[in-house]
């Protein structure tokens, strides 16, 4: 493994930062828009939806698959940064 | 009835041919073929093998209906059983894969450098994956007597012998590409009756949008079924009844338990690079949210179809001699009853128990007009300020997939479609338990606990031997279901979140933690998971007893958060992990060198 210990450190680092942002976003759609809020968001109106009614039962999934589509792209450029891509 | 008898058998037929064809041509020679397909699946193979290992009966045939009586607090299962994916895709599948071992106890064993942690984790995998089996094979004794007019027994057993050739002949392999031939067939069953309603009933062909579009006098379809609700005395259908402290404990109960479960992780071990574990769970998701996307507008679309073929236009219900084709044969598998407690003649729907819980019927006796007698009566009263009449019909929500189409009047090969749509559901998720089953006994169990000079050979016979064993099992509880399927699968999700998923972030994520803490972290999740569980649901325990209201199903959050607790207090009191446990750590945590590591 030619990796240093440096680096792996900050490839760690950066990771752990990236997982965080993305979950930060996750936990605001779901538990946020979809059961938190939902009463507030219900007062405003969605193509025919209530917006808390949405987020709770299709949009927060919408989201969790972009979540994931951005994740895997933005772990696939840190790779390639710190070298440890396969 | 008879075209549609031989189109349900053609269909269902066909799909069993291509299943046993795909198991002949995957046979596995050795282990590791049979234990994570060679390691060689590729992502997008292997996202539509999770998706549909992972959608079980419960979501093909139980999720709409549930959704459609309960509404919003639905939402509790469509967000949990998706959200778990992002923690899956995040925290655990790709470090997993870079450890690179074949099971989820061998990572706790090794981590954890503990037999004791290896057993425990055995244990849960075994409890948490039968109890999820014995569900799957009900779903195909209910499709088969309802669909193919054979016994229940006899659509278990031939439903056994199908998953027994293809989970033991093929093993990993084996199910991984029957599991994609599944899912295609088990999301265009859900997709295209779910197109034909949303057109139907909104002129929208996606159900995803159409859930938004209007009905009858420019009102969207949602705010009529909450005027229809509010008129039959049922709240309104997009209104929440759980506290929002009990829905946040549910849905993270139902996240974790699905980033936990056993029969799911394994799924990323067979994937060749520590980036396909990352992409796969991506493709694993979208292949689900097609399903899970569509699930609200069909149960919207189920429920109000019922309420206006039940309870007619004039919305005072329709005479039992009246009623369609499907309320009758539903009736006859046991699934709708029927009390006419006002003597009118007529079926009304209102908010209401028609019966003291599921219709006891009198065996085969019939009431004059020629509906079944039910035993079990309420009082049929109402309170006259909220409803036009008390609720005389009880239907089971597990139906309302299954009866869609026929409510709807779709033609005859989009029920069949349905049915063995059903059937993949129940048997690839069934097929994916039991491998789990038989490769913690076989690989856990024999090779790494009781004698590790087994050969491969005598190891991929023990496993073989295992699924079998599994196999009857399941058919057993298929055959006598405990009362409980519904508190079982409850308990499945606490258990894996309160054991599974708290063991395995921290093994990845602290290099501190050490054996004594991960241990003790899941005796206190899980024993008190089921104490909960075990107390209110079958000791009696009542609603105002709970622990800040949070409902059993929930309890897994706080099993969880307790897991995580005791861990870290215990393991700050205790040696650190020895040297080489932390450079595995280290290592799991660089992507590269995975292609090496996953051959013993």
């Amino acid at each position: 493994m030619s990796i240093t210990q440096e680096n792996a450190t900050a490839y760690w680092k950066e990771n752990l930062r990236i997982i965080l942002s993305y979950l930060a976003i996750w936990f605001v759609v779901s538990y946020g828009c979809g059961i938190l809020f939902i009463d507030e968001l219900n007062a405003i109106p969605f193509f025919g939806f209530k917006l808390g009614f949405w987020f709770a039962q299709q949009g927060s999934i919408f989201v969790f698959c972009g979540l994931i589509v951005a994740y895997v792209i933005s772990m696939n450029k840190l790779d390639e940064k710190y070298d440890v891509h396969e | 009835m008879e075209t549609q008898d031989i189109l349900n058998f053609a269909f269902i037929g066909a799909s069993f041919a291509l299943y046993i064809g795909i198991a002949i041509w995957a046979k596995a020679g050795s282990t590791k073929e049979f234990y994570v397909a060679g390691g060689g699946v590729p992502p997008i193979a292997n996202g539509m093998a999770t998706a549909a290992d992972w959608m079980s009966a419960a979501s093909f045939i139980s999720l709409a209906g549930i959704i459609s009586f309960i509404g919003r607090d639905g939402a509790a299962y469509l967000m949990g059983w998706t959200g778990g994916y992002v923690m899956l895709a995040m925290l655990l599948a790709p470090y997993l894969r870079k450890f690179g071992k074949f099971t989820v106890p061998d990572f706790v064993g090794d981590r954890y450098y503990s037999s004791t942690a290896r057993v425990i984790a055995v244990i849960c995998t075994i409890i948490i994956s039968f109890t999820y089996v014995a569900g799957q094979m009900r779903g195909v004794g209910i499709v088969f007597s309802r669909f193919l007019h054979v016994d229940i027994n006899t659509g278990v057993m031939i439903g056994m012998a199908i998953v027994f050739v293809y989970a033991v002949l093929g093993g990993m392999k084996g199910i991984t590409y029957t599991q994609v031939a599944q899912y295609c067939v088990l999301i265009l069953a859900f997709t295209v009756p779910a197109l034909f309603l949303s057109f139907q009933i909104t002129g929208h062909v996606l159900p995803q949008t159409g859930l938004g579009a209007d009905v009858e006098g420019g009102r969207s379809i949602l705010a009529t079924i909450d005027q229809l609700s509010l008129e039959l005395g049922f709240q309104e259908y997009t209104a929440g009844s759980k506290t929002t402290l009990d829905m946040f404990f549910l849905t993270a109960a139902l996240m974790c338990g699905t980033a936990g479960l056993p029969h799911v992780i394994v799924r990323f071990f067979t994937v060749p690079r520590v980036k396909d574990a990352r992409v796969s769970a991506g493709w694993a998701l979208m292949f689900i949210a097609i399903l899970y996307t569509a699930v609200p507008g069909v149960a919207a679309f189920g429920k109000y179809n019922l309420i206006k073929t039940v309870n007619g236009p004039d919305k005072s219900g329709v005479a039992y001699t009246e009623m369609p084709e499907w309320f009758k044969n539903w009736e006859n598998a046991g699934l709708i009853g029927w009390h006419d407690y006002n003597g009118d003649g007529k079926v009304q729907y209102a908010a209401g128990n028609a019966f003291a819980g599921k219709p006891a019927f009198d065996g085969e006796n019939r009431t004059e007009l020629g509906s079944r007698v039910v035993t079990n009566l309420t009082e049929g009263t109402f309170d006259a300020s909220k409803q036009p009449f008390a609720n005389e019909v009880y239907v089971d929500r597990d139906i309302m997939v299954l009866a869609n189409p026929e409510i709807a009047k779709l033609p005859g090969w989009v029920v069949a479609l349905v049915a063995a749509g059903a059937v993949a559901a129940a048997l690839s998720t069934a097929a994916g338990l039991l491998l789990v089953i038989s490769t913690a006994v076989s690989h856990d169990l024999m090779k790494k606990t009781i004698n590790p000079n087994i050969t491969d050979k005598q190891e991929l016979l023990y496993a073989r031997l295992a699924a079998v064993v599994a196999i009857c099992v399941a058919g057993y509880f298929g055959i006598n279901p405990p009362g409980f399927v519904a508190i079982v699968v409850a308990l499945a999700f606490g258990l894996a979140a309160s054991s599974f998923f708290p063991a395995i972030i921290m093994g990845i994520f602290s290099k501190r933690m050490n054996k004594e803490g991960a241990i003790a972290g899941m005796v206190v999740g899980i024993g008190s998971t089921m104490a909960y569980i075990i107390y209110f649901k079958f000791m009696g325990g009542t609603k105002d007893e709970m622990f800040m209201g949070i409902s059993p199903e929930g309890f897994g959050t706080v099993g969880m958060i307790l897991n995580f607790i005791v861990a870290f207090v215990v393991s700050s009191m205790t040696a650190p992990p020895p040297a080489e446990i932390q450079e595995i750590v280290e290592d799991i945590r660089i992507p590269r060198g995975a292609g090496d590591a996953h051959a013993h």
